[in-house]
């Protein structure tokens, strides 16, 4: 993949078909690998507001309960239910890509992609219990 | 020649992109969606402040945080470039993806390591 060669002034014009900007929307397929590629933007806003979370844990009880608040307002819910969903997408298309990103051999032997894609879901089955028994444990 | 940054930004993509999918739909789930709902009781203050108050809990936060910002930097970066076919801008973009993760991780450390 060429990345922006820097150009001479005299390079040779090369001939380029122009690609409209929503090239994209035409294909089904193509339309899931941008809003595959998008799920980025709402994991940052989550990765954003937990941090916030997090200070207001460090600040004290009043500003906790006050952002507690904030979470509970009907239309924050609505938000933070499309981030919920657009979140799980993010996880099925990532963990789904891990046997291609991940070759593992014993030995001689490559291990197939369908245990290397069970194992991660396995991962997210246990982080995600984790998660909850920290979170909801007493 | 100098040696690509590329496949240190890719692991660190990979890296938040890991860690967003395994942890972020519980967190998300018990902590924005089923409490303020009430199917489950919150977190209490006291709860979560034993929590962050160890050290370890608080940088491991600041670091899977961080990844996860360079995680979407990485990802938008190449979406606005593929997607939008904004070659010409690809400098621009660049600095402008990986300046605001490196903004946002500044932001996590001084939030969550600074006592």
């Amino acid at each position: 993949m060429a990345v922006n060669p820097n150009y001479t002034p005299y390079h040779p014009k090369w001939y380029r078909r122009r690609i409209p900007i929503f090239w994209w929307a035409r294909k089904l397929s193509y339309v899931r690998f941008i809003s595959r590629e998008m799920t980025s933007v709402f994991v940052a806003y989550g990765a954003v507001v937990l941090l916030l979370q997090a200070w207001t844990v460090l600040r004290g009880d009043d500003t906790y309960r006050g952002f507690q608040q904030w979470l509970e307002t009907p239309a924050v819910v609505v938000v933070h239910a499309v981030v919920l969903l657009i979140v799980l997408f993010h996880s099925v298309t990532w963990l789904s890509l891990a046997p291609q990103a991940l070759a593992v051999h014993l030995g001689r032997y490559r291990v197939p992609a369908g245990a290397i894609l069970a194992a991660h879901y396995l991962a997210w089955l246990v982080v995600s219990g984790l998660v909850g028994w920290v979170l909801l444990g007493r | 020649m100098r040696r690509s940054r590329e496949p240190l930004l890719w692991a660190v993509f990979s890296a938040g992109g890991m860690v967003a999918a395994l942890l972020f739909p519980a967190l998300i789930f018990v902590l924005w969606v089923a409490a303020p709902l009430g199917w489950v009781s919150p977190p209490t203050h006291g709860q979560l402040a034993a929590l962050l108050d160890h050290p370890i809990v608080r940088l491991g936060a600041f670091v899977l945080l961080s990844a996860v910002f360079f995680h979407w930097a990485h990802r938008f970066r190449y979406t606005l470039y593929d997607g939008l076919q904004l070659y010409h801008l690809n400098q621009l973009i660049a600095v402008v993806t990986y300046g605001v993760a490196t903004l946002l991780a500044l932001v996590a450390a001084f939030l969550l390591l600074i006592p």
